[in-house]
């Protein structure tokens, strides 16, 4: 497709194919002109992420502390299907963020007793069928849930859940720096998608949090505008702070 | 010769810590002890599918900074990531053999006195969902007592995983691993923030974390986010270290 696709990483005969996938999608979508920052980045996840697995809709919530708001939606209709579990305060979405672990529904009707009574009834004919949704964590960093809505019953596919793993990571990457989607950009580098796994990035996280006195998200945070203003890795930032170097704090100082 | 009464003890303890309330990296961590102890390994890591293509690594019997670089490089190459892909045990591998065959893992596990490898997938029915990586300091190849036991111990490795699950659901997979991925990466960043605070190192840190949720009863996960959340744990910690 591009260049990038022979840049895998050295002795990786794998191919990245869900962030090749992914990357056409969202070079394909577009969020409503009326949209910036943000909300145009997280919708044009909602919408590349429907496309691409064939879903009725998406929606990302972010979720902090008690507050709730739901930041992106695919489409109008996909909005209301997502604030319905917060006005009947139960469902897929709040149980994945609560669990921290993804709640895959592959067909609401085919529940043995129901788990979400309340939901249900709620969602009655909005033409939701299938509920995937997945919370947008860094440990123990819980952003809010990327809800994906099928409007047929099925499984995802192996290939269609790392796809959906992969647009959960562009989420999480553009609420941790607040972006229009030009962090997008991560899914033309493949090294990103195998540097979110190494545990010095998490290490160096809890260091810098410690350093300057701020939460984890914003350590982490802090770490990519540094990696970002220096041209250099997340990883080799963290090396960096794993050897005993001190970042500077959010005023510079 | 693995004594009978020793192996015994081992599958005790690791089935022990397999109850209502166990904390799952602690298991792994369990498991991989035992796994290094019966087969005389140096180290031994579990490394698990991410399902985006990545394999990343869950647990070692060391947390030695420069045995978890050589885990976690296996994303890229190794006999972890062949164990991986192909379903099949990576037998007997003489690291110093191998470097044409893994340019950048040979050298890097020659350097660390390593000497040998042996790899045996994570499999749950048909799909392999990780890999169990042994070192050894020297060359000799695994008797076949000690490959039976160590298949046995990735096999409960798995059980652990998927927990009480019975994985009726193909659905039930992807939210036990994504679960188990994030639980590692809670443990990371309560390392670095007990690194940090009592300048020790992030092995160190690791011990200590451990050591504290022991002694109180605590599920190590658990006491990581307490540690990381800032809810009075840490301080608790530091107080016990000291």
């Amino acid at each position: 497709m591009d260049r990038h696709d022979d840049q895998t990483p050295a002795g990786d005969g794998r191919e990245h194919t869900s962030w090749r996938l992914a990357r056409a999608a969202m070079a394909q979508t577009h969020a409503d002109p009326s949209l910036s920052g943000l909300a145009a980045g997280l919708q044009r996840v909602c919408r590349a992420a429907t496309s691409s697995l064939g879903l009725l809709g998406a929606v990302v919530h972010l979720i902090t502390g008690e507050r709730e708001a739901l930041v992106a939606s695919s489409d109008e209709a996909s909005r209301r299907l997502g604030e319905l579990p917060f006005e009947v305060g139960e469902g897929p979405c709040l149980e994945a963020f609560a669990l921290a672990r993804p709640i895959l529904v592959p067909d609401l009707m085919l529940m043995g007793p129901p788990r979400w009574p309340g939901y249900l009834s709620a969602v009655d004919g909005h033409g939701l069928r299938a509920s995937y949704s997945f919370p947008l964590l860094v440990g123990a960093v819980r952003l809010g849930v990327l809800d994906l809505y099928g409007a047929s019953p099925r499984s995802l596919t192996p290939t269609e859940v790392s796809l959906a793993l992969v647009f959960a990571r562009v989420a999480i990457e553009t609420l941790l720096d607040g972006s229009d989607g030009s962090s997008v950009a991560l899914l033309d580098d493949p090294q990103v998608g195998v540097m979110h796994g190494r545990l010095e990035i998490y290490q160096a996280q809890g260091m810098v949090k410690v350093d300057l006195g701020v939460d984890l998200a914003e350590a982490l945070a802090l770490m990519r505008a540094h990696a970002f203003g220096r041209d250099v890795t997340l990883l080799d930032v963290a090396r960096l702070i794993l050897d005993g170097e001190r970042l500077l704090g959010p005023e510079g100082g | 010769m693995i004594s009978t009464s020793r192996l015994s003890d081992l599958f005790v303890e690791v089935a022990d810590t397999l109850v209502d309330d166990f904390d799952l990296i602690d298991f792994l961590h369990h498991v991989a002890t035992s796994a290094a102890e019966i087969t005389s390994s140096t180290a031994v890591g579990l490394m698990l599918d991410d399902q985006e293509g990545n394999l990343r690594f869950m647990a070692a019997s060391s947390e030695d900074a420069r045995l978890l670089e050589l885990f976690q490089l296996q994303n890229a190459e190794g006999p972890c990531l062949d164990a991986h892909r192909t379903g099949e045990e990576v037998a007997d591998i003489v690291i110093e053999e191998s470097v044409e065959r893994w340019p950048v893992f040979a050298p890097r596990a020659a350097e660390l006195g390593l000497h040998s490898a042996h790899c045996f997938p994570l499999r749950l029915r048909d799909q392999v969902i990780g890999a169990m990586n042994t070192f050894r300091a020297d060359a000799r190849a695994m008797s076949q007592e000690e490959r039976r036991v160590a298949r046995a111990l990735a096999d409960l490795a798995t059980i652990g995983l998927m927990q009480e699950r019975a994985l009726r659901r193909a659905e039930e997979l992807t939210e036990q691993l994504q679960f188990a991925l994030n639980s590692r990466i809670v443990i990371e960043q309560a390392k670095g923030v007990v690194a940090r605070t009592l300048d020790v190192g992030v092995d160190q840190a690791f011990g200590m974390l451990r050591a504290y949720a022991r002694q109180h009863r605590l599920r190590l996960t658990d006491v990581a986010r307490d540690v990381v959340e800032d809810r009075g744990a840490l301080q608790a910690l530091v107080d016990s270290a000291t």
